[in-house]
């Protein structure tokens, strides 16, 4: 679990969806700090053994904190920023091709 | 004591070697296998992993038969390999597919199969040509830019890298000799055995079998023998893994056992293993045309390997003359051709003679003056 | 379109050397993966509440004068950046391949330049211990990039555990941020300080020596400090629940909720890599790295490496560093000439020779015990495609001579991260059970893409006569 520190020149409210379920992230955040203040530490399970995953290095190079965004899966939370109305799905073993392009 | 006379030694560890040695594996460790270090110029590695029967032996109908004969075998290979070693090479023959993408490739296509089953003594087989719709049946997620496709019943794909790695787990198993870091620079015939001066020291062997790739065009002279081989570069995109969508390999886009998408091929006359973007861009057009719904999928890696080029494209198989004992075997389909490799070629080797069927692979066929 | 000069990566490193590029009338492009400049170490710092940079310290706000610095200047910064490939063109130029984030998705296009400077720095070392990819289980600088950028601070019971500068800085500054952290847990093995000193006894006269004093004797005021432990391990079900570890060979077990694990940084060489730089073994810091010479120049031409990326030693050094690859890409490109190149460079150096001297006594101190770089039996050499050390070591003792081959047997390093977590983990693996140096195992064949794109984004980049030729069969 993660806690926000108070600061006065923090960022405005961005409402976010995550597995469905509302929340309220903040201006700047990127998806890896809005999942983890919600209090997920597994962000996917591997392919290989289903076995599961949270972010590790958080800037970008290790990939365990791949999710689905707006229906794009394996983003990496840690390189995007959270957007209004953005909608968060974790990632349950390999992503899913869709048969025509969205 | 590490142990430095055999009875056969098999120059190179990569698929064509690596399939024989594990057809002679019997021998235990009278047979070594010489390889190369970490960094070699790998075709084994470069593999897409078709075992595939369409298409081929236009110009040598003999090639036809080999590669039918091969696929024929493959299910026994993969079952002793996965029996011996525990490791599974996720044969998979359930058919293959060759993608046109205009009327115009499709009737060339036609054309081309009718001139090759048209050749006498060809082997025939089944080979249906179907339009874009027929085809979408089989291959959810064709792209409308896919005119129509020619499938055949008898190819099919594994998994080349766990392919390697479990003729290489039998042969350990077998006590057969490994030796990595052994790249051959000089063989010396003297008297009734070969003298094989390795970077990693010296090494005797009564029989030799030249299964080094590219560098039998410079090792088979030194035994009587040619092997013309050029390098042929060809790039491959990976794609990151997705869940299964494609059942059937299409001969230049498949998906492996682990879900990731491998798109090929490209050919060039080069002996270079560096990437081109271009090129890597082309293939996944052509592959984007082909199934529209991997666009958003990410490229994971790409590699380049050199295939091994015979002036035709057929393989090589010889006896040197002058050298009796010593063997050439080289091929640009190291994996469809394992099972033949293995079960026929290595069996004829082990008689020190070459198999039946196989006379029309001999370089002489490329007017090369062999030496007496 | 050429441009003269290509700089990769926004951290001290880049922002010097294209700040200097475009002072010295280049024109410049800085392009970089994070959406705003700073790299890691500087990381948010033009986003950060001025609380926050406060409580981070004078250093980091260093890192904003550098931006400030590159702003003033007419290089183009090119934010949500990737650079997924780079290549030496047969006229000596630069072909770059960029994909930038855009609304809804990303889109590639390539870059020409006459010199390119890469200054993509550092990525935390791999840190393989039993239970390491345990939800709950994180990098210090991954703790500490969630507290400079999202004010995120770890609830419950925490534990900090490796070695390395870092680990004290970042107990400091969670501390402050209203962290708890239960334990300060410290690889260094007993003895190696005084090996460290041995080495390097001017520290003891350094600035540097009394600041890490300083920092050390407050974090010990305010959290317990286990030291020389020798083994570690996170033990959990779906998360870390406790952290296992012993101390002249007895064993203790601490419950934790977040374990943050830091054991040093090494260079991120996958784009020089893939751009056929050559890369050698550096046995002090126990990484592979790209030759460079003092300029550094690196086995392609045109290409530079500057920062960590070159070899770790900090952000004053990567600074110096990027200055000095900026005046010989202008000398190269005629801008200026030997004199005025070597007369602006002696500063740098002097500055760069005091950073790295400065370095010596930590290297030594700081250069984690075997145990923690080459793990054992089912721990998890490669993260991605889980493949355990064991399987390595078997692989090797089967033949496979380098991490190439083992790549082709195992998988390991085929994954997302492309080997970045494991390449130096399955380099010790495989020269340990061979009984040879690392340096003659040696590493990956880095390719591009080093960074993601989609196969639309490929798909887009112009095709030539040439691919078309070696693609399209009618």
């Amino acid at each position: 679990m993660f806690a926000r520190r108070p600061d006065p020149e923090d960022g405005a409210v961005v409402s976010i969806t995550i597995d469905g379920a509302p929340f309220a992230a903040r201006a700047g955040d990127t998806v890896a700090a809005a999942l983890l203040a919600a209090g997920i530490a597994a962000f996917r399970t591997t392919p290989v053994s289903a076995a599961p995953r949270g972010p590790y290095c958080l800037m970008g190079t290790c990939f365990e904190c791949t999710v689905e965004v707006d229906g794009q899966p394996n983003r990496r939370a840690c390189m995007t920023r959270v957007a209004p109305g953005m909608r968060i799905a974790t990632q349950m073993g390999a992503p899913r091709v869709a048969p025509r392009p969205s | 004591m590490t142990k430095l006379e055999f009875d056969i030694a098999i120059v190179g560890g990569g698929l064509v070697g690596a399939a024989i040695a594990y057809g002679l594996r019997a021998l235990g460790d009278d047979l070594v296998v010489l390889d190369e270090g970490d960094r070699a110029q790998r075709a084994a590695r470069g593999n897409f992993g078709l075992i595939w029967v369409q298409g081929k032996g236009l110009g040598l109908p003999s090639y036809g038969a080999w590669t039918q004969r091969s696929a024929r075998e493959w299910p026994r290979l993969a079952a002793d390999l996965r029996d011996q070693t525990g490791i599974d090479v996720a044969l998979r023959q359930a058919g293959g597919v060759h993608l046109c993408m205009s009327a115009h490739e499709l009737e060339t296509r036609r054309a081309q199969l009718q001139a090759l089953m048209a050749q006498p003594g060809f082997a025939r087989y089944d080979v249906d040509v179907l339009d874009r719709a027929a085809l979408a049946v089989r291959l959810p997620g064709l792209g409308d830019a896919v005119a129509g496709g020619t499938y055949c019943a008898q190819d099919g794909d594994c998994n080349p890298l766990r392919l390697l790695r479990a003729l290489h787990a039998a042969l350990q198993a077998a006590r057969c000799q490994y030796r990595p870091g052994a790249a051959v620079d000089v063989i010396e015939p003297i008297g009734d055995r070969f003298l094989l001066r390795t970077r990693d020291g010296v090494v005797a062997a009564r029989r030799l079998v030249l299964a080094a790739g590219l560098a039998n065009a410079r090792l088979a002279p030194q035994v009587g023998l040619a092997a013309p081989v050029r390098a042929n570069k060809g790039q491959i995109v990976v794609l990151e893994r997705v869940q299964p969508f494609l059942p059937l390999p299409v001969e230049t886009l498949r998906q492996t056992d682990d879900g990731t998408v491998l798109i090929g091929d490209s050919q060039q006359d080069a002996d270079d293993e560096a990437l081109d973007p271009a090129v890597l861009a082309a293939m996944a057009k052509r592959a984007l045309a082909a199934f529209p719904g991997l666009a958003g999928v990410r490229v994971q890696r790409a590699w380049a390997a050199l295939r091994v080029m015979s002036p035709d494209g057929f393989p090589i198989y010889a006896q040197s003359r002058r050298h009796p004992g010593a063997f050439v075997a080289t091929c640009h389909s190291g994996v469809t051709l394992a099972a033949v490799h293995a079960h026929v070629l290595a069996p004829a080797l082990a008689a020190s003679e070459l198999p039946q069927g196989c006379a029309d692979f001999t370089p002489e066929r490329f007017d090369v003056r062999a030496t007496a | 379109m050429t441009i003269d000069v290509a700089v990769v990566g926004a951290g001290p490193a880049g922002l010097a050397a294209a700040t200097r590029c475009a002072r010295l009338g280049l024109a410049t492009s800085l392009f970089d993966d994070q959406a705003v400049p700073g790299g890691q170490i500087y990381r948010g710092i033009t986003e950060a509440p001025a609380l926050r940079v406060a409580q981070l310290g004078a250093e980091y706000a260093r890192g904003a004068a550098q931006v400030d610095a590159l702003r003033a200047t007419t290089a183009a910064y090119v934010p949500d950046a990737s650079v997924w490939s780079a290549r030496g063109l047969p006229d000596a130029t630069i072909e770059l391949g960029v994909s930038t984030r855009v609304a809804g998705g990303a889109k590639t296009h390539m870059v020409r330049a006459r010199a390119a400077i890469l200054a993509t720095g550092a990525q935390e070392r791999p840190f393989p211990i039993p239970g390491w990819t345990l939800p709950g289980v994180m990098s210090v600088g991954g703790a500490q990039i969630l507290l400079k950028t999202a004010g995120l601070v770890p609830q419950g019971r925490v534990v900090i555990a490796g070695s390395g500068p870092l680990l004290w800085l970042a107990a400091g500054q969670l501390m402050d941020a209203g962290a708890t952290i239960d334990a300060l847990v410290e690889t260094v093995p007993r003895g190696r300080l005084r090996e460290a000193l041995a080495h390097a006894p001017a520290f003891l006269t350094s600035p540097y020596f009394r600041k890490g004093l300083d920092l050390a004797r407050r974090v010990r005021r305010r959290t317990r400090v286990i030291e020389f432990v020798e083994s570690l391990a996170a033990i959990g079900a779906s998360r870390v629940e406790a952290l296992r570890y012993t101390v002249d060979s007895k064993a203790h077990e601490i419950a934790v909720d977040h374990l943050l694990l830091h054991q040093g940084v090494v260079p991120g060489v996958e784009l020089a890599g893939a751009a056929g730089c050559a890369l050698h073994w550096n046995d002090l810091h126990a990484c592979f790295e790209p030759a460079v010479d003092e300029w550094g120049g690196t086995t392609v031409a045109s290409l530079f490496v500057a920062g960590d990326g070159a070899g770790i030693a900090g952000a004053q050094a990567a600074a110096a560093r990027g200055a000095l690859t900026a005046l010989a890409v202008a000398n190269a490109l005629g801008r200026i000439d030997h004199r005025d190149r070597d007369r602006e460079a002696a500063p740098l150096r002097r500055t760069l020779a005091d950073a790295q001297r400065g370095r010596r006594f930590f290297d030594v101190l700081y250069r984690p015990a075997d145990a923690f770089r080459i793990p054992q039996g089912d721990t998890l050499a490669c993260r991605c495609e889980e493949v355990t050390a064991r399987e390595v070591v078997d692989a090797a003792r089967a033949g496979c001579a380098g991490p190439n081959q083992a790549k082709a047997w195992l998988r390991c390093g085929m994954g997302p991260c492309q080997g970045r977590y494991c390449a130096p983990t399955v380099t010790e693996l495989i020269a340990q059970a061979r009984g040879v140096p690392p340096a003659e195992v040696g590493t990956w064949r880095h390719r591009i893409p080093v960074k993601p794109l989609t196969l639309a984004e490929l798909a887009s980049i112009p095709s030539t006569a040439e691919a078309d030729a070696a693609v399209i069969r009618e």
